[in-house]
């Protein structure tokens, strides 16, 4: 049944600064686009407590280029990063991911922070951040810390924010020149689905071998999830069909899918193992 | 008292800052052209224009919507004329029973800002947050192509 929005309270302070006080009161929420928490309020299961919102702060909402990486704001939205000529060209992989997050009207209101801190298994973005080796910032009201990416996501739905902590800003290092990129999600149907399985992939191929590669997977456990295994048993390794073996088994041991609305975890598993090595065909060609 | 613009046109509401835009769009200011369709932003029968882009209203809470230009089918005709997108949705026969229309339209003004000659790839893409269940999306598609071609 639909909450009444009469029994939430929801303030806008004016800039972050006020917005960090306020949550360090504790018992806040913040909400940025709304596409999670709004779909949470009208079903009923938003815990009443009261809200912040974000998506005003002009703050949180920027693509900075740096020589060395990209750093974007929290309240940056999917239609920013998918229209940015910069991330387009050098990290395709993200800008896959925001260009089939949701619809249109999904993409203008939803929010890369939003997507990282929901931390949702099968959100979107995440497997392409864990392949790129983003940076986050985190801020609160007594300072700011940075923290990899990769050591972000605890377990399901559980992240390592602390109480009063925003994600500030995402920062990607623009180091892929030379790599090969695949990515690739599967959901019921190729428009607006949540995904079944998404994998995405980096490769660095030197002398026929694999010099480094990075795999994030969505949807493969209950977090996202870079898979080191299957990493581990690729790297310095010729393309060949024993290594695409190797690589399967090892995808196969690490991965961890359930069985649930979306799909079966022995669909999951198959088809993980189908797109890496679809992704390994390509890299041989 | 939360302060709106809608259609360029200044409303004051006092309404709970969580309310859903969508429901003091119909409720307390009376602009049903707005409808609720599945109410958790997948079918875009609620589709405003937010700051010039296409929105879910049922996913805004209104608190969001102060200091925004918002746009809603009611402020689309010109007066009492039919503006070129509408005319085009009722010479191609995109509209039946009328839910999902003031989002495709909507949508399609959207769209038409972003790309004026749009391929139907791109009219595919920038319409597939609007469902419509029973008219059919190729007499859509014709009414946005159509309303490109008059653009």
């Amino acid at each position: 049944m639909r909450a009444n929005a009469a029994q939430y309270e929801l303030i806008a302070p004016a800039t972050l600064d006020d917005v960090l006080a306020t949550l360090a009161t504790g018992g806040y929420t913040p909400i940025a686009g709304g596409t999670e928490i709004m779909v949470a309020l009208s079903a009923g299961r938003l815990p009443q407590k009261p809200l912040v919102s974000l998506q005003h702060l002009k703050e949180l909402r920027f693509i900075e280029t740096t020589a060395e990486a990209y750093v974007i704001g929290a309240g940056t939205t999917f239609s920013d990063i998918r229209h940015h000529a910069g991330l387009a060209a050098d990290l395709p992989l993200l800008a896959g991911a925001a260009s089939w997050t949701g619809s249109i009207a999904n993409q203008n209101r939803g929010t890369l922070g939003g997507n990282l801190v929901n931390a949702s298994p099968a959100a979107d973005s995440p497997p392409a951040l864990l392949a790129y080796e983003a940076t986050l910032k985190l801020v609160s009201a007594t300072g700011s810390r940075t923290m990899p990416y990769t050591a972000f996501h605890l377990g399901y739905k559980k992240t390592a924010l602390l109480p009063g902590e925003l994600v500030y800003s995402i920062a990607v290092p623009r180091i892929w020149t030379g790599y090969r990129s695949y990515t690739r999600k599967v959901g019921t149907r190729n428009a607006q689905a949540i995904s079944k399985i998404a994998l995405a992939c980096l490769a660095r191929i030197e002398e026929n071998k694999i010099a480094d590669i990075r795999i994030g997977a969505a949807s493969l456990s209950a977090m996202p999830m870079r898979c080191a295994a299957t990493e581990s048993a690729l790297l310095g390794q010729p393309v060949t069909s024993q290594t695409v073996e190797k690589a399967r088994a090892a995808l196969a041991s690490e991965a961890r899918p359930i069985d649930d609305i979306r799909s079966t975890a022995a669909y999951r598993a198959a088809v993980a193992g189908n797109l890496l090595e679809e992704f390994l065909q390509q890299l041989s060609t | 008292m939360i302060e709106l613009n809608i259609n360029g046109k200044p409303y004051t509401v006092d309404v709970p800052p969580m309310k859903r835009l969508l429901d003091v769009l119909r409720e307390d200011l009376h602009l049903t052209g707005v409808k609720e369709g599945c109410g958790e932003g997948e079918c875009g029968s609620c589709s405003v224009l937010f700051d010039g882009v296409l929105a879910n209203s049922c996913l805004i809470p209104v608190l969001q919507a102060e200091g925004v230009e918002i746009g809603t089918i009611e402020g689309v005709a010109i007066g009492e004329q039919l503006a070129p997108i509408q005319q085009c949705f009722l010479e191609e026969g995109g509209a039946q029973c009328g839910i999902c229309t003031p989002g495709m339209i909507l949508a399609t003004k959207h769209l038409l800002d972003k790309y004026p000659q749009p391929t139907l790839p791109q009219i595919q893409e920038g319409l597939a947050g609007n469902l419509c269940r029973c008219t059919g999306y190729s007499r859509i598609f014709a009414a946005v192509e159509a309303a490109a071609k008059l653009a």
